[in-house]
């Protein structure tokens, strides 16, 4: 016989409490629900890798099954970084909690959970901090914000890490300059030393640490995938391109994120890559070695990016080039741009990128010797150099979406527009507080675009969205340019629910389909096979 | 609908409407700063916008007396926020239900002196509807969530099977052709 269940009376059900009461926020333990956090790490991936505590594990588990003493290896985790990043000292005792940063997280936006505020998402680690480390925290304890660490403590950090995208929104907005990801940065590492990270992350890592890119695409499978785009381009323009691969002696190494070689749009602004160069006649090679531009090595620890990063100076020093040109990625060039110099440089081994087409020299890269694509396109734009049709993008209009790393990390924000002002008609801003140095974070940055935390990604999204939803209704915006691979395999999700009719594209992507080449057949169809204003037959 | 009931509905719309919206702020009991309700920016706090403004709009429907299909957009505003926020169905949809409360605390003076329980039950019934409506949007939208993930998997990996030629897919030009022939 089936249980009897005692079913509430209409009544009872009426009476819901909708205010619960509000507990203090060290005793509100975290819920894991699924659709709001990531799978943890598999442990074939910290085997490859060598990380701490290979095993098979759930965060949905009670047992995480973390070591004996770990709250040592924490600890001491803790002291050592203290010594190491002064950084992390000063973040952790200069902050005055005046708030400034607390509604700028658009994680904290969207769920008015207050631990998602970069504050208290930084005090997570602070009261730990004081505990251990400082003379008012071992004497006062909780009087002095300071509290022990358990593992509630450690799950919590673990959900609230890998909540925050490392964005840095609300680093702009800090009077002390306190960058929130570098807390988190931090924060991830620790957890690493006892064997707590996602699946989103590590696959990938132990992907690039073995095959060179997070997709695990060996150099077959990427020659094969842009010999498939080069057949496209062909279909498209009547034009055949002629990439090559690991050729030494080339004047530039080209490396992108593997982002960019499987999936829709990422693969369309690859082509893109492919005809800009063909028709310019540049001198480049790609590599199945250095595959990989993005480096989640980064959201892992500070080691295991300096690791996955060695192999781009390694390859272009291998190649005999003379620089390198980097793609459109978001984290990729926060690490390039503020990282890779200080690992492995200096490359004194390559020289200063000079445009060949136009003479310009790229003294912003002096130093790491590698240029963003944008930053090369748009100086071709302005020496007026490519044949442009912009009345083949008419059919778009079109809004830029900052990544945050290349606008926030590197100052990279005048370039993609000033390309796709040249090659698209119509082009239209979101609100100033959404775009540039404040653009809202696409909210699954920083490893966070698995789709098993589908919910989470739509809310860290919903601020973004929402100002793309502004002009959308004001403009009829319909298309949504980026320069990042994670916004191209993220976006399409995030506008679908929450601005359906908004399609996703790379700068590339846009140029490509304006750009006339020299000797192309009359283009019908853009790059997606879909018919060109007024050209198609399908009208 | 009861001309008498509409017209007390209008006068205490105000005040009905920011009793709906604290009611449905106070289902963020986290939100100790205020946060929703204060910031009036609405890139800065798109939920508290969304709320407002949908709040605002499904009253104005309502006071109209008219039908509510007008009011849909709004509902399904607010309700595509709180589909994806940590809620179980019952409390993410509790707000539709909570106006009956309200419009009886509020007018309940009003409709015993004018003697107007019809035009109160007729009202109820119509919040009963957008209730009904609203469900549909929810599940909708918690469908959705599910749909991402298969769609996201599709563009990751179609162009790799088409290539292996695991799949294949019909040229959209070849049936044109044939149509034009």
């Amino acid at each position: 016989m089936a249980p009897k269940v005692k079913l509430p009376k209409p009544e009872e059900l009426a009476k819901i409490e909708f205010k619960t009461p509000a507990t203090d926020w060290m005793d509100t333990p975290v819920e894991f629900k699924p659709g709001t956090f990531c799978w943890g790490s598999k442990e074939k991936d910290l085997l490859t890798l060598g990380l701490p505590n290979p095993r098979q594990w759930s965060p949905a588990d009670e047992d995480w099954k973390v070591p004996e003493g770990w709250e040592t290896t924490i600890l001491e985790g803790m002291a050592e970084r203290l010594s190491k990043y002064r950084s992390f000292k000063i973040f952790m005792d200069i902050c005055v909690r005046c708030g400034a940063c607390a509604d700028k997280c658009h994680f904290y936006i969207a769920t008015g959970d207050p631990k998602n505020m970069p504050v208290l998402r930084a005090e997570l680690i602070r009261s730990v901090y004081k505990k251990y480390f400082t003379k008012s925290g071992k004497f006062l304890g909780r009087l002095a914000g300071a509290r022990e660490l358990d593992m509630d403590v450690l799950k919590e950090w673990w959900s609230y890490f890998f909540q925050c995208t490392e964005c840095r929104r609300c680093s702009v907005f800090c009077p002390y300059g306190i960058d929130q990801a570098e807390v988190t940065i931090i924060g991830r590492e620790l957890l690493n030393l006892v064997g707590l990270n996602i699946d989103w992350i590590s696959g990938p890592v132990a992907n690039c640490y073995m095959k060179g890119n997070h997709l695990g695409l060996e150099p077959h499978a990427i020659a094969g995938n842009i010999e498939s785009m080069v057949d496209d381009i062909e279909d498209i323009t009547g034009i055949r391109v002629n990439p090559t691969f690991n050729r030494k002696g080339a004047e530039i190494l080209f490396v992108t994120p593997s982002g960019d070689l499987l999936g829709e749009p990422g693969i369309q602004t690859c082509m893109g890559y492919l005809m800009l160069f063909h028709e310019l006649g540049l001198d480049y090679t790609w590599s199945t070695y250095a595959s990989e531009g993005g480096n989640f090595g980064f959201f892992t620890s500070n080691d295991m990016a300096k690791r996955l990063n060695y192999k781009i100076y390694a390859e272009a020093k291998r190649l005999g080039v003379k620089y390198i040109i980097g793609g459109e990625c978001g984290h990729m060039w926060r690490v390039l741009n503020q990282y890779m110099d200080t690992w492995h440089g200096p490359a004194d081994f390559l020289e200063v990128p000079v445009s060949p087409i136009t003479g310009t020299v790229f003294e912003n890269a002096k130093s790491t010797k590698m240029i963003h694509i944008s930053e090369f396109t748009a100086d071709l734009i302005k020496h007026n150099k490519l044949n442009l049709d912009p009345t083949r993008n008419d059919h778009l209009k079109v809004t830029f979406h900052d990544s945050c790393n290349p606008s926030r990390g590197m100052g990279l924000l005048d370039e993609p527009r000033e390309i796709i002002k040249a090659v698209c008609n119509n082009f239209y801003e979101m609100p100033e507080n959404t775009i540039r140095e404040k653009t809202f974070c696409c909210g699954a940055g920083s490893g966070l675009n698995a789709s098993e935390n589908m919910e989470q990604r739509m809310r860290g999204g919903f601020p973004r969205a929402n100002a793309v939803k502004y002009v959308q209704e004001k403009h009829g915006v319909n298309m949504l340019a980026n320069i990042c691979a994670v916004d191209r395999a993220h976006f399409p999700a995030l506008m679908d629910y929450w601005n359906p009719g908004v399609g996703v594209t790379g700068v590339t992507e846009l140029l490509a389909n304006a750009l006339v080449m020299k000797g192309e057949k009359e283009r019908t169809t853009n790059l997606r096979f879909e018919d060109l204003p007024g050209k198609g037959g399908n009208e | 609908m009861d001309m008498k009931f509409l017209e007390i509905f209008n006068g205490k719309k105000i005040a009905i409407s920011s009793r709906w919206l604290d009611a449905m702020i106070a289902s963020y009991p986290n939100d100790n700063s205020g946060f929703l309700m204060n910031q009036k920016d609405r890139f800065a706090n798109p939920v508290g916008y969304t709320f407002t403004t949908g709040i605002e709009g499904i009253i104005e429907v309502l006071v109209k007396g008219e039908d509510f299909s007008e009011s849909v957009s709004f509902l399904e505003d607010i309700i595509k926020v709180r589909a994806i926020q940590d809620f179980t169905p019952a409390k993410a949809m509790a707000f539709v239900f909570q106006l009956k409360t309200i419009v009886r605390e509020e007018l309940g003076k009003e409709i015993r002196q004018n003697q107007i329980y019809d035009g109160l039950l007729d009202f109820e019934s119509k919040i009963d509807d957008l209730a009904l409506t609203a469900f549909d949007i929810y599940v909708k939208y918690r469908e959705q969530i599910y749909e991402l993930r298969t769609d996201e998997l599709k563009r990751m990996t179609f162009s790799l099977l088409k290539k292996a030629n695991l799949m294949s897919e019909i040229p959209d030009q070849e049936v044109e052709h044939k149509d034009q022939k």
